[in-house]
């Protein structure tokens, strides 16, 4: 048992302590916890209420209809990718993976956007702020999606791993674009209050180009200046760019880079821009002066902005190893010696260091549903960047999330069915969870079985199939529909209960003297041949067919076919020497006399059984009364039958 | 063309298309989807609208929501009544009428007729239910066929125990005439005028009795029908003639949920089906070789060399049952880009089409492919 890293926070669900100073007990359900009041009380004497039971729901992300969307687009992108061929060359594969990382990324911004609609045009306050809780989540988890794609799957080498690290910065600060637009539309923007914040900031992402064309809005303004702007704009546009298509190589890119950089130094030096401390500033950054970004860091606002500004202007062609010699020390610059991390800061501090693992399990822990890790990890393996090391539970770390995440679907009344898919993509222990989860999807209407049975014949789980045909069957009998519980009794090829819908048709054959559900019984076709007594059914209703449409041979042939093929049960033998009668005591001889004899050997075989003890002296009459006919019309009917055959015609 | 796909939070269980009035050359804008196991189900009606801004063809306009309502069980069944009439069949064995407002603002509950299906001592959910205006038959898994009129509160007439396993699907074949299936492979048809309770014709495939899932008349030909069953073959019929089929077309791997011959230009079918895919079937006559290749031959065609019925000309009897396979071809084109899960309805009208999936989304072609009226 692993250590709690941990402490585990309390949340407050249900508060009952102070109503009734009753112990709870709990069950831990497949999604949620059961909690309910106990009969060990604290102190004071005993109520007499009745105790209330709870059920807490672990995950409510899960309900919201908005995420519901990110859960289902997600599941199509995870079943294309596990299908994702494996003789693919790899160098195809990479950039399959990023694009497959960019649909999960998209999904997840589109998510996003919604929420921030809602939560912006909704009236009641909590669901703002639930909506804004969730935005923020999904925001870090885009974040920290979009690190590991720059980092781990497209494993960008020096160079354009810096150029990566810019665009993801960028991405995730998009409030510059804006007040960028803001000081440019408005009527003077050089008198604007947020001009040099916005240069500034443009500056710090290395949007050199978008900087240069701000500050031209100064310089056309202050004649007497200009040469300052123009020496300034010429540093802008000199800042060497790393082209990864190019035909530069980095050595090359280095020289030009330093050359670049001594030139701002040198600028420094000169006191250039001390007439405009603005542009003394951005000359510093240029420079990489360590204090000069830290000042900046409202602009920056966070701690990887800072440490890829860093990187920007002091050391372009990092090498992914070197990163997070860079990082740790960037954060503890920017946080200040007083101010703790928070867990994305340390998720993301572990993506620089290129501990996956840790990254993994920082996330599963921070977060409450396994939505994240678990697509994330599927993605990681795919790209064969995760050892396979064992974990205490037998499978590896991939299939534990996926499985995690499968389960937690599987408690949801609607999304159970994306479940199956990831139970698929489980190669040790899927099957099994499968077969256990699905025999527990409630069934309320025959649509829904019918989609639940085709999961299971699709993946061979007869036990399970028989067991749901059996649960509709069931049903069906008791609501009295014969028919349907048969086709579910041919569908599960069980026997047994053929059998036992066949008996119910005799029963009320019995009972009411005809045969209901005609369209069925005429109508078996090849299913009849399931079960012996279904198969004596069908014969039966056949027979009573063949009587109706007058065709009598026939009828007497089916009839002693049923006694002498012992397909008809014991207990029906008297029913059917019942319906011999008629066809004995027709002016026609049917009958033959082998068919007599054998007529009359099933009577006495009948006799000779033992008596039923229960029965009254007048069911005894009956029967005896019964038996007598019966012999009488043998008797007749041999003696035609002989004579019959003996004659000759002439 | 791909078709716009719209992800709603709800599986899908119906998708309908509005109506559109009969003489105006429009195209339908207008659907109504129906959502099942949820624990609050519902129906909405969405748009396709660019009313009001100015689009040109080919920017594709995802549906936005335009009302919806609550709906007590499963949607197993919707059609739309007139133009602003809709019935919903649920899975709590009652029938409802729901009326669209004007500008299709609200939709409310007119009338619903509870527990119009039932056991003795619990619910059977109905199953299916078909209109012809102002008429109304549903069927349900308790056997029954019950006949309502839209604006009469009390059910016309309740044929009991139609059948002894349940109905999955009815259509009309003549006003006074109705075609059930059900799940031991017959097909059934009922006669209104008639006073007895039992069927005036029963067929069905001899062999295994499979069940039927969906059928669909042939909008010009009342004796035709296309059903389709558990094992996802497509079978046409021809009424008048007989216990076997037509043509027998091996169409999917899985359950057929529904089967639609395109209302003005019967020559084209659509089935949907539990294994991810819509097939567009198109009979044409005396195709060659070379746009067969081109289109892409996606099926396989096992069709019955069925006799045209004597004394009737050859131009007459539809390209469905004339079974000589070098001159009516039958090819079937996939519409849906990739696997789904299951596609549980669809819905064509003109040149759209619509259909909603397992998977939450709702998919809406509004330029068929390959289609010419």
């Amino acid at each position: 048992m692993e250590e709690v890293d941990v402490e585990p926070s309390t949340t407050v669900t249900v508060d009952l302590y102070s109503l009734s100073c009753k112990h709870l007990g709990f069950e831990w359900g497949p999604g949620d916890l059961l909690v309910y009041e106990t009969n060990y009380k604290l102190q004071g004497p005993r109520s007499a209420s009745s105790p209330s039971v709870h059920v807490v729901r672990r995950d409510e992300d899960i309900c919201s209809p908005i995420l519901r969307k990110l859960f289902n687009e997600s599941h199509l992108i995870f079943v294309g990718l596990q299908k994702i061929k494996e003789d693919v060359p790899s160098k195809n594969k990479k950039s399959q993976f990023v694009s497959i990382s960019k649909n999960y990324r998209s999904v997840i911004r589109a998510c996003m956007e919604e929420l921030q609609q809602n939560a912006v045009s909704t009236q009641e306050g909590s669901l703002a702020s639930q909506y804004g809780d969730q935005v923020s989540i999904l925001l870090a988890i885009e974040l920290i999606w979009n690190l590991c794609e720059v980092l781990f799957i497209d494993a960008a080498p020096a160079g354009s791993l810096l150029l990566h690290l810019l665009d993801w910065v960028r991405l995730h600060k998009s409030d510059v674009d804006t007040r960028a637009r803001e000081v440019l539309q408005s009527d003077s923007p050089a008198q604007h209050q947020s001009y040099w914040d916005v240069v500034i900031s443009l500056v710090l992402q290395g949007r050199t180009d978008e900087a240069r064309q701000v500050l031209s809005k100064q310089a056309s303004l202050r004649a007497e200046s200009s040469s300052v702007f123009k020496r300034m704009d010429v540093l802008l546009q000199n800042m060497p760019i790393f082209n990864p298509a190019g035909t530069q190589t980095l050595t090359e890119f280095d020289v030009k880079w330093r050359h670049w950089h001594e030139e701002c130094d040198r600028c420094l030096q000169d006191n250039t821009f001390a007439s405009n401390r603005h542009l003394e500033t951005i000359c510093k950054i240029l420079v990489g002066d360590e204090d000069t970004l830290l000042e900046q860091r409202e602009l920056l606002s966070t701690w990887y902005h800072f440490l890829v500004t860093r990187l920007l202007f002091t050391h372009p062609t990092i090498k992914p190893p070197d990163l997070h010699y860079y990082a740790q020390s960037s954060m503890n610059m920017f946080l200040g010696p007083r101010a703790s991390p928070e867990p994305l800061d340390i998720i993301l501090l572990s993506a620089f260091e290129f501990d996956l693992h840790q990254v993994i399990k920082d996330c599963s822990i921070a977060l409450n549903n396994w939505w994240f890790v678990a697509h994330l990890t599927d993605l990681l393996d795919h790209c064969k960047l995760l050892q396979s090391h064992n974990l205490h539970f037998g499978s590896n770390l991939r299939e534990f999330l996926v499985l995690e995440y499968a389960s937690g679907l599987f408690t949801h009344h609607s999304l159970w069915q994306l479940a199956v898919d990831y139970f698929d993509h489980c190669p040790e222990f899927g099957r099994v969870y499968l077969e256990l989860q699905i025999e527990r999807v409630p069934l309320d209407t025959e649509r829904k079985a019918i989609k639940v049975l085709r999961i299971c014949e699709d993946r061979q789980m007869s036990e399970q199939v028989r067991s749901i045909c059996k649960i509709m069957a069931k049903r069906a009998l008791r609501n009295n529909r014969l028919g349907s519980a048969l086709s579910w009794s041919i569908r599960a090829k069980d026997a047994a209960f053929a059998t036992l819908i066949s008996e119910r048709f005799l029963q009320d054959y019995s009972n009411k003297g005809f045969f209901t559900d005609l369209d069925l019984l005429d109508n078996l076709g090849p299913a009849m041949l399931l079960s012996d007594r279904l198969t004596f059914l069908g014969k039966y209703r056949e027979f009573h067919r063949l009587y109706g449409e007058k065709r009598f041979s026939e009828a007497a042939r089916l009839l002693l076919s049923l006694m002498t093929a012992k397909i008809a049960p014991r207990s029906l033998w008297m029913t059917l020497l019942t319906d011999a009668l008629p066809l004995l005591e027709q002016k026609e001889v049917i009958f033959s006399v082998d068919q007599t004899y054998e007529l009359m050997s099933c009577l006495e075989e009948l006799n000779l059984g033992t008596k039923d003890s229960n029965q009254t002296d007048q069911d005894e009459d009956i029967e005896s009364t019964k038996t007598e006919l019966l012999r009488l019309a043998l008797a007749r009917n041999l003696a035609m039958a002989i004579v019959k055959e003996g004659t000759i015609e002439t | 063309m791909d078709p716009t796909a719209k992800y709603i939070s709800q599986k899908i269980s119906r998708t309908r298309w509005r109506p559109v009035p009969a003489g105006l050359l429009q195209q339908p804008e207008v659907f109504a989807a129906g959502s099942w196991d949820n624990e609050s189900n519902r129906v909405s009606i969405w748009s396709l609208g660019d009313d009001d801004s100015d689009t040109d063809g080919e920017f594709d306009e995802e549906p936005r929501l335009l009302c919806d309502s609550e709906h007590d069980g499963d949607v197993t069944d919707l059609q739309f009544l007139d133009g602003d009439r809709l019935v919903s069949a649920s899975s709590s064995g009652a029938v409802a009428i729901l009326k669209l407002q004007p500008d299709c603002q609200a939709l409310s509950l007119a009338h619903v007729w509870e527990r119009a299906h039932r056991y003795s001592c619990d619910n059977a959910p109905c199953t299916a239910v078909v209109c012809r205006s102002p008429e109304l038959v549903s069927v349900g898994e308790d056997g029954r066929v019950i006949l309502y009129k839209a604006d009469q509160t009390e059910v016309v007439r309740v044929i009991e125990n139609a059948d002894s396993s349940t109905i999955h699907a009815v259509t009309f074949l003549r006003t006074t005439e109705v075609l059930t299936v059900n799940s031991i492979g017959q097909l059934k048809m009922w006669d209104f005028r008639q006073q007895s309770d039992s069927p005036a014709q029963i067929l069905s495939l001899t062999g295994d009795r499979v069940p039927l899932h969906c059928v669909d008349k042939h909008p010009n030909q009342q004796h035709i029908v296309a059903t389709g069953g558990q094992d996802g073959m497509l079978c046409i019929w021809d009424v008048r003639q007989g216990n076997t089929p037509f043509s027998l077309i091996e169409a999917h791997s899985a359950e057929m949920w529904e089967v639609h011959f395109h209302p003005s230009n019967p020559n084209h079918l659509f089935t949907c089906s539990e294994d991810g895919s819509l097939l567009h079937w198109e009979t044409t006559s005396g195709s060659d070789m070379s746009t067969l290749l081109q289109r892409g031959w996606n099926s396989r065609v096992v069709s019955h060399s069925g006799v045209p019925l004597a004394g009737e000309d050859d131009s007459v009897v539809s390209s469905w049952l004339a079974g000589d396979s070098s001159k009516n071809r039958l090819e079937a084109t996939h519409m849906l880009p990739s696997q789904t899960l299951s596609v549980n309805s669809l819905d064509v009208l003109e040149q759209c089409l619509v259909c909603g999936t397992d998977g939450e989304a709702v998919y809406v072609h509004r330029q068929l492919p390959n289609f010419s009226i």
